[in-house]
């Protein structure tokens, strides 16, 4: 049934190619159709799953190239069906706020749905092949997203996203192709990788290669700068999917294919500089180096959508920190975090982007300030006020168990590495509040320049309004009831620690 | 010498032949006076099926081979990877052929398509040639076809220019190939490869190793100018730039096949010396059939040599192309680049058939999606007479078709998954390290694939003008009806090989298993 989410989003990608050019109309709810019914069938797999225990369980497995062990072969465990509930509420939410594309409709929702499918074919892909496959069919639609429908600097971070995610997937290629020579050249699948016990030594420079290849993706500080720049030039819904799902994808090949398939590259060198002994403290560092930079620097931004694109970076810290901890609670924590920031970050964009950009076309904090957009928006104010709660992280929200669970893990692995980030969950508040006090709620004294273009602002619109209840939604129900998704998460996370993939 | 076998040998060849001498006759004869699309058309067909005969053909050649009277050794192969190149050679030339159709470069359709058909046979003959003279033989009858083909377009200056470049540089390639193979006979004594190989690792030819080196430096450069491999590729933007867009895509795809098919002889040669002898002979010779781990004969210093010229062309093609404004260079450079691709999987070639079938699936694929790269550039040539980047901008606006095949035919190229282009490289890349898991066959796979992810940024680059910027005149392009088909079907079929890489490779295992 879960297979079916790719074939759908891929069937509806085409289709929209095929639309004809001149019924945008046609082309959204045909676009929501799909997404729709991908979350649909995300969400009664998660259900069966959960009657099922969340054990892992083989959606398709046929040979594909039979000659070299490459199996077209789906499954979802808990982990899966986690990240596959977050694309499908992206998908949806990222189509309702796109209603206002005029431009090429249905071109638009054509690459937006093959990037869908990708993803969704990454998140269920138990072969290191076809993973891969999916994880490059994810690329190209992002360029032309960005760079067709984007704005400021679109082409430039356009080209900046591709190559940067070409250049870490093929890292990963190597490291796929070394794996697969140096196992025999039997299997690709990674249940058969993950047991073809590859020698410590090389364990020890693949980790490293594969493990930097995903993270780049899920925007590891010092890789991290395509982030922003591909976030702002992007259209709103783009924006969306990159930091609700996209960034994700480098997370989750962190987790299910370098973690998973290379334990012993984590193991300690035997000797240390600085307290730096593996590879393990190598990418904590940069992932606490991340949360405290990327918080600091959202703090310092004139441009609305730069403080949330550098917030990503920092949101995303935590995800890379709970993974390096190795332990069921720290590695919980980056899952439940990769659905938290999926959801709270996609609303954020989408109010900076769709609700607020749209009417005032501008996104200057400066400019923002001087329009009094709490009375004149009051619906934007108070959707970024409880999503900018949700990002900070205040209990209730989906933020606050998943980073809390993370620094808890981090404290048991090494407590300095809890100790900074706490500074950037602090700084976190500090550059939420700052962005919303100057967007929303600044009472400088309109100039004489706002008064002449003092027009009513276009009212909101229901896609806007059903986008941010079902995102918000989501964060309040996780936040809430954090049960709902540990249950998935608990026992697969248990399974890897125990072992690898079984 | 029995002449009957030697026909029953050539008879693809021969069916080429005939083909090339009706066409004439037809064209010249009976369509003297109809306008030039009948004549194109006529010619055209009469091509296709020409190749569609030999074709027909083939399964009545000889199994083994032709072999010189009175010895064991073969002068031309029958099945096996030969007969895979040679039926990839002729589908190419026909779909060519088909581009001619609706071109207007020349009036002389007729001499155009008989020119085609020969350097065709010329193709056949070095995909199946395991002596040394034939090779030669072969390299001539298909590189001075090409040359009357670049300059084809009489009217153009470049054409003609391109051409005098292309005949010097191969003129002059010619000459040092045949330099070395005069001192591969010279230490070996013989002409067949496989003695060749065999005569290297005797006593004698340890102490001659020197001029080994010559030789096989000498011989490098001469195949090297064929497959485009840097530092010898420098003929390749101007003859890609010049050349008639029909022409262009003949030397691109089948040229290059025919190329890298007796590059795979030579590997195979150079693995299979001691399959005809007992294992005493072996012994005796101290030999473990593990050439990688000895520093004796062909193959150790063939493979170091290989190894040089594919690092170098992978970088000097990909960093060169991301410079190129016309798209017709970028093209030619990226030819560059995967010639060097392929070179590495040349340089670790297996002892069984894992690295020959990798090389032939990636060439046949390679030279598919360039005459489909081709048929595009000729297109939005006719339409806007040039072929800067600036003609490509939105593509996606005038013919939405046209901006979808190069779309699907750039990726692949880039090796972007499902694509064909993907398999292709991923396939090479594993049996290299298949050969080698670690070393420098790890550290070459790494620069290949680092160099793939730069290749990606000048694709883009046309990728961005097809479907992101604004079109400079917005009237739709026509596709003529035979150059749509074609486009159709080899979009369709990158799209489909790429997602079934078993159907290609299994076909391509089949011939193996039938040698």
């Amino acid at each position: 049934m879960l297979a079916w989410t790719i074939y759908l989003s891929f069937a509806g990608a085409l289709v929209e190619a095929l639309l004809p050019k001149n019924r945008p109309a046609l082309a959204r709810w045909f676009a929501l159709v799909v997404a729709v019914a991908g979350l649909a069938l995300a969400l009664l797999s998660f259900a069966a799953g959960a009657t099922n225990h969340f054990q892992r369980s083989v959606i398709v497995d046929v040979p594909w190239v039979s000659g070299m062990g490459i199996h077209y072969l789906l499954a979802a465990d808990g982990i899966s069906l986690v990240v596959v509930l977050l694309t499908g509420l992206a998908a949806v939410a990222g189509v309702l706020f796109s209603w206002n594309i005029d431009l090429r409709t249905n071109e638009f929702f054509a690459f937006f749905l093959a990037l869908i499918g990708g993803v969704y074919g990454v998140f269920l892909s138990y072969d290191l092949f076809l993973l891969f496959v999916f994880y490059e069919i994810a690329i190209v639609p992002k360029y032309f997203l960005i760079a067709i429908w984007g704005s400021t600097r679109r082409e430039y971070g356009a080209m900046k996203l591709a190559l940067y995610s070409f250049v870490g997937s093929a890292m990963v290629l190597i490291g796929l192709l070394a794996a697969y020579a140096s196992s025999g050249g039997h299997s690709t699948g990674l249940v058969e990788l993950a047991h073809a016990g590859l020698p410590a030594s090389e364990q020890m420079w693949l980790f490293p290669l594969v493990f930097t290849g995903f993270a780049i993706l899920a925007g590891m500080w010092p890789f991290h700068t395509w982030a922003p720049t591909g976030h702002v030039a992007a259209p709103t819904a783009a924006s969306m999917l990159l930091a609700g799902v996209v960034m994700k994808l480098g997370a989750y090949g962190c987790l299910r294919v370098a973690i998973s398939l290379f334990p012993r590259g984590l193991d300690p060198w035997g000797w240390s500089f600085l307290g730096i002994g593996s590879w393990r403290d190598v990418f904590a560092v940069l992932a606490v180096i991340g949360i405290v930079y990327g918080a600091l620097v959202a703090l310092a931004q004139t441009d609305f959508k730069f403080v949330i694109g550098y917030s990503s970076v920092s949101h995303m810290g935590f995800v890379l920190l709970g993974l390096v901890t190795l332990n069921q609670i720290g590695m919980t924590g980056a899952v439940l975090q990769m659905f938290s920031h999926g959801v709270i970050a996609g609303l954020l964009f989408a109010i900076v982007g769709r609700i607020v950009y749209e009417r005032t076309h501008t996104r200057q904090l400066a400019e923002l300030e001087t329009m009094h957009l709490s009375k004149r928006l009051p619906f934007a104010s108070w959707a970024f006020v409880l999503a900018g709660m949700a990002s900070m992280g205040l209990p209730g929200f989906s933020g606050f168990v998943a980073e809390l669970q993370v620094l808890v893990g981090s404290w048991v692995a090494k407590p300095a590495w809890t100790v900074t980030a706490g500074v950037g969950i602090v700084v976190g508040v500090a550059y939420t509040w700052r962005a919303l006090q100057k967007a929303f709620f600044s009472d400088a004294t309109p100039s004489a320049h706002v008064h002449e273009h003092g027009h009513e602002l276009a009212a909101i619109t229901w896609p806007e309004v059903a986008g941010t209840v079902l995102l918000f939604g989501a964060t309040l129900a996780v936040g809430l009831y954090p049960r709902l998704l540990l249950d998935a998460i608990e026992p697969a996370v248990k399974t890897l620690l125990a072992g690898g993939v079984r | 010498m029995n002449y009957g076998e030697l026909f029953r040998v050539t008879l693809p060849e021969t069916a080429l032949e005939i083909a090339a001498l009706l066409v004439l006759v037809v064209d010249l004869g009976f369509l003297r006076k109809a306008a030039l699309n009948v004549r194109a058309g006529a010619a055209a067909l009469l091509g296709v099926v020409g190749c569609a005969a030999a074709l027909w053909v083939m399964p009545m050649q000889p199994m083994g081979g032709y072999f010189y009277p009175g010895t064991g050794e073969v002068l031309l192969a029958t099945g096996g990877t030969a007969a895979a190149a040679q039926i990839g050679i002729l589908a190419l030339t026909a779909l060519t052929l088909l581009l001619l159709i609706d071109s207007t470069f020349t009036k002389h359709v007729g001499e155009y398509v008989a020119l085609i058909l020969m350097a065709a046979a010329g193709g056949l003959i070095i995909a199946a040639a395991q002596d040394l003279l034939v090779i030669f033989i072969g390299l001539e009858l298909l590189s001075l076809g090409l040359y009357i083909l670049t300059a084809f377009a009489k009217r153009s200056g470049a054409s003609a220019e391109s051409a005098l470049k292309y005949y010097l540089f191969g003129g002059m390639s010619a000459a040092f190939l045949l330099f070395g193979f005069s001192y591969l006979y010279g230490i070996t004594g013989s002409t067949d490869l496989h003695r060749i190989m065999l005569g290297l690792y005797m006593p004698n030819a340890a102490t001659a190793s020197p001029l080994l080196y010559v030789a096989l430096v000498m011989i490098a450069a001469g195949l090297g100018f064929k497959v485009a491999a840097a530092p010898f590729h420098l003929w390749v933007a101007d003859t890609y730039e010049g050349a008639p867009a029909p022409a262009a895509a003949f030397i691109a795809s089948v040229s290059k096949v025919a190329s890298f098919a007796l590059l795979i002889s030579i590997g195979a040669a150079a693995w299979h010396i001691f399959d005809g002898m007992n294992g005493h002979a072996a012994l005796m010779l101290g030999f473990v059939p593990e050439p990688q781990n000895t520093w004796l004969g062909f193959h150790a210093s063939w493979t170091r040599v290989l190894m040089v010229l594919a690092a170098v062309s992978m970088l000097v093609g990909n960093l060169t192309a991301l410079a190129q404004i016309s798209v017709r260079r970028l093209v030619a450079y990226s030819a560059v680049a995967h010639a060097g691709y392929i070179l590495l999987g040349l340089a670790f070639f297996s002892y069984g058939p894992r690295s020959a079938e990798a090389i032939l699936y990636y060439v046949l694929t390679y030279g598919l999606t360039t005459v489909g790269a081709f048929a595009v550039i000729s297109v939005v040539e006719r339409a806007t007479g040039s072929d800067r980047l600036e003609a490509f901008s939105g593509l996606h606006k005038r013919s939405p078709l046209l901006a979808a095949v190069l779309l699907v035919l750039f990726l692949s190229l880039a090796g972007i998954p499902p694509l064909v282009g993907f398999w292709a490289k991923f396939n090479l890349f594993a049996a290299v390290l298949n050969v080698q898991p670690g070393g420098a066959a790890l550290g070459l796979v790494a620069l290949a694939i680092a160099m793939s992810a730069v290749s990606l940024f000048y694709y883009l680059q046309v990728m961005k003008r097809a479907y992101v910027l604004a079109p400079a005149d917005e009237t739709p392009i026509a596709l003529p009806p035979v150059t749509l088909v074609l486009l159709a079907f080899i979009g369709i079929a990158v799209v489909v090989l790429g997602c079934f890489p078993s159907l290609l490779q299994g076909w391509i295992a089949g011939f193996y298993g039938g040698m």
